[in-house]
């Protein structure tokens, strides 16, 4: 069984869609028994960073999941600014993030500021940055659907996964053990994001 | 390389596929759920799913449809037609949906687009914007599926909108609906202009080299009705979108950054 977490944001049924399609059985809760038995966790997110902070603290299952994937080392996968909310801050919000990740939130700057819109709202190829079983079998010329103003930076260049290219390159996903993040949305992602859901499960 | 959103339109009209020709004169072309496999399984970059028979019919949206459309998306889906309420919105955003395009309601009700802006992301929420020429040759926006004239200058209900909240504007025009004219050209480069947020252009396109001249005058997507519904002089009704291939020698390429 998954859990998608679900501490009051966002859209889930998404996900729930995905999984089910590639044949994973999961469950959208912040029960924390549920959290507790689960074999893996989707962290999703979207809205602001302190919004999704702040709703995360007020959820009551905040602790089981950091218990889970910190201490259980349970799988975990952040979509969006479930990815977000890995790292240690934000420069959209004051509150702190899990910090599981060295890494912080940084807006989109770009020097000539007309060329390109924010948020990055569109498809954009992926490019692989290391191994990963995340990756197994991925379709060529992978693209995935991306809608943020944000993004993360590694300190630890060993952390990121996979990089998309929007005004420069940036990591758009991450994976350190059992923590694996993504920036797109794989549940709106058609074969690709298919296939990297159905990778996650299959971990 | 810059990829850029392709998006088919489907109109659905009391639970059925239509296409009009400026608005009017609808054509049966399928069943929604059907087409909107055939669309998936193309891989389409997002899908706009608008139902043109609620507000005219005083009508909530038809969840129980949108929510069977939604299960079978694997790609971004916009819906509009007969959004009222804050209540509506969260209903669409539980079945699935990723954005909300409000048109009629955004007309008298800012409230409407500031607070749902503020409540799911002003991503999610879509202004769309039927615009007509009126017989002085200028531009005027249209509600209620184009029977309704509002009065405004479409340039300046733009901004007002993008000033109310909203995170993209989906800009149709009735005049070149289902002609296959070309886009309005000079009507996109005016808003592109005027706002920061994304412009999506729909209306009268004919191939993907009006979708680059679109691009080029500042459109940040593209959308099509006929286009990739209907095939040949005949318009024979035939599910169809363009390769990856085409698109990346005659669009994605027109622009980098």
């Amino acid at each position: 069984m998954i859990a998608i977490v679900d501490y009051g944001v966002g859209n889930l049924s998404s996900i729930k869609n995905m999984l089910k399609k590639v044949g994973a059985e999961s469950i959208i809760t912040k029960d924390i028994s549920v959290i507790k038995s689960a074999r893996k966790l989707i962290l999703p997110g979207i809205g602001s960073f302190d919004y999704c902070v702040s709703k995360l603290n007020e959820s009551g299952c905040k602790e089981t999941l950091i218990s889970q994937v910190c201490d259980s080392k349970i799988p975990v996968l952040g979509i969006c600014v479930g990815l977000q909310l890995m790292g240690k801050s934000s420069e959209e919000g004051k509150l702190q993030g899990l910090g599981w990740i060295d890494a912080a939130c940084v807006k989109f700057k770009f020097p000539n500021s007309d060329l390109l819109k924010i948020p990055h709202m569109g498809w954009g190829n992926v490019f692989f940055r290391k191994e990963s079983k995340l990756l197994l079998n991925m379709y060529p010329d992978p693209r995935f659907y991306f809608v943020h103003s944000y993004h993360l930076e590694c300190e630890d260049p060993g952390d990121v996964l996979l990089t998309a290219h929007y005004g420069y390159d940036f990591a758009c996903a991450i994976e350190k053990e059992n923590i694996y993040g993504v920036q797109f949305h794989p549940e709106k992602s058609h074969k690709f994001g298919m296939k990297l859901i159905e990778n996650f499960v299959r971990l | 390389m810059t990829r850029i959103r392709v998006i088919p339109v489907l109109l659905v009209q009391n639970g059925g596929l239509v296409k009009t020709v400026k608005f009017k004169k609808p054509i049966y072309v399928g069943d929604p759920l059907n087409t909107v496999k055939l669309f998936n399984d193309k891989e389409v970059d997002e899908i706009a799913v608008f139902d043109i028979s609620a507000t005219p019919n005083n009508r909530p949206p038809d969840f129980t449809l949108i929510a069977e459309l939604a299960g079978e998306c694997f790609m971004p889906l916009t819906y509009g037609g007969g959004i009222t309420s804050l209540e509506d919105i969260r209903k669409l955003f539980n079945l699935g949906v990723e954005k909300v395009a409000i048109n009629s309601a955004a007309v008298n009700d800012r409230k409407l687009i500031s607070s749902a802006a503020s409540m799911f992301g002003n991503q999610s929420i879509v202004i769309s914007i039927d615009v007509r020429i009126n017989l002085f040759g200028k531009h005027r926006v249209y509600s209620h599926n184009g029977s309704k004239n509002t009065g405004y200058d479409p340039v300046n209900f733009a901004v007002e909108m993008e000033q109310s909240g909203a995170g993209e504007l989906f800009i149709n025009s009735i005049d070149r609906d289902g002609t296959y004219m070309g886009y309005d050209l000079n009507l996109i480069e005016k808003i592109a202009n005027a706002v920061q947020v994304p412009v999506i252009v729909c209306g009268g396109a004919s191939s993907v080299t009006d979708f680059g001249k679109a691009v080029l005058k500042g459109a940040s997507a593209v959308a099509a009705g006929s286009l990739f519904v209907f095939h040949g002089i005949h318009k024979a009704v035939l599910v169809n979108f363009p390769s990856q291939e085409i698109l990346k020698e005659k669009l994605y390429s027109i622009k980098s950054f």
